[in-house]
């Protein structure tokens, strides 16, 4: 649910990176945090075990620009990827304005990913929204590695909707920021639609 | 939408801002701040200057979330409100309304005592703000800026 702020003249949305552990989700947000210009990005913060795996969520808040005299500020939040932090995926998916979902494309991972999602359908359903109608992403992650599925294959299992999916490497950036564009562009035009 | 938009005007926010600045004074806090459930700071007061104030809006609502499943788990409504103690300073954290979260970061030179008396003032004067407030945004017809706004300004948006 974003916030419009019309004192600051602020618009906040919430986006959420989803999909199995170690699909890259932080490397996404770290690869856009280091791509920022400092006055555009706040501090992120990572919840983390000592052995960098995420334990609640990572945070990094972004400022677009303006669109109508109003900033545009976009958080972005990754949940654990984990089967057993499911109670804390849930929580982060409250009042969450736009899903990404992270695929790890090695052939090994095909199953993981097809759980994941099924699991985002159902927390999403169980906070009152429907997977079908959110804006919505896919990345199809890891590209570079030898191993992985086509993505016409990806895209058949994990897409049958067509949603916009992009292909990425995402320890060296490749499809990051345009997986975040295309979910922010849906996120505002979702605004346009709704209203107040 | 399952959930009404969150927004904030101008006459609601001079009122939240007020009663903001006013639990610094009386609270002998050092700051004071409220967030949205969803972690988006609403109104700041006090010495915000030397915090990252984005930063503990974001933590303090994942916090509020996960103490709100463990209640959800123990079969408690809710938490409404908790109490960390630091060495040099502590934070009282107030769940308003079940909407807004109240934060009052202070020191030695107040007391928790003090702090709920006064939070719990605010919490009252908060519930009716954000109450008229609520009422507010489900009126039809608001006329919102973004209704206007061009697929062209979104792609402007990403042109730099
Ligand atoms: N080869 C390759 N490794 C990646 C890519 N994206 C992430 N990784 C690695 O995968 C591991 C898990 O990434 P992480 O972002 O922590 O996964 P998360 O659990 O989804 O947050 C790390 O070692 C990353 O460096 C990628 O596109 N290609
Ligand atoms: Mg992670």
């Amino acid at each position: 649910m974003s916030f419009i702020n019309y004192m600051a003249r602020e618009i906040n949305c919430k986006i959420v990176y989803y999909g199995p552990g170690l699909c890259g989700k932080t490397t996404n947000l770290q690869y856009i945090y280091e791509r920022t210009n400092p006055d555009a990005k706040g501090k992120m913060i990572s919840l983390a075990t000592e052995t960098e795996r995420t334990l609640f969520f990572d945070f990094l808040p972004l400022s677009l620009g303006e669109i109508r005299g109003f900033k545009t500020r976009f958080h972005l939040y990754t949940v654990p990827g984990q089967v057993f932090y499911d109670a804390s995926r849930k929580l982060i998916l409250k009042g969450v304005d736009g899903v990404i979902f992270v695929a790890d494309s090695q052939f090994e991972r095909l199953e993981a990913n097809q759980e994941s999602v099924e699991n985002l359908r159902v927390n999403l359903a169980e906070q009152g929204y429907s997977l079908d109608k959110i804006p919505y992403v896919i990345q199809y992650n890891k590209r570079d590695l030898p191993n992985v599925v086509p993505v016409e294959e990806l895209r058949e299992l994990l897409n049958p909707m067509g949603v916009p999916d992009f292909e990425a490497n995402a320890r060296d950036g490749v499809g990051v920021f345009e997986t975040l564009k295309a979910v922010s562009k849906l996120v505002l035009t979702e605004l346009k639609k709704g209203g107040a | 939408m399952v959930n009404p938009q969150m927004v904030m005007y101008e006459e609601e926010f001079n009122q939240i801002q007020g009663v903001v600045d006013r639990l610094v004074r009386e609270a002998n806090a050092k700051v004071v701040f409220i967030v949205d459930k969803n972690g988006q700071l609403i109104a700041a007061s006090g010495d915000v200057e030397n915090i990252d104030t984005t930063s503990l809006a974001s933590l303090t609502a994942g916090n509020i979330a996960a103490t709100g499943g463990i209640a959800k788990l123990l079969r408690e409504n809710e938490f409404a409100t908790q109490f960390h103690e630091g060495e040099n300073q502590n934070i009282h954290i107030q769940l308003v309304g079940n909407r807004v979260i109240l934060v009052v970061i202070f020191d030695s030179k107040s007391s928790l005592g003090l702090v709920r008396l006064r939070v719990r003032k605010a919490t009252d004067e908060l519930n009716r703000i954000f109450e008229a407030l609520l009422s507010k945004v489900a009126e039809p017809g608001g006329d919102s800026p973004f209704a206007e706004i061009t697929d062209d300004d979104i792609d402007n948006l990403f042109n730099d």
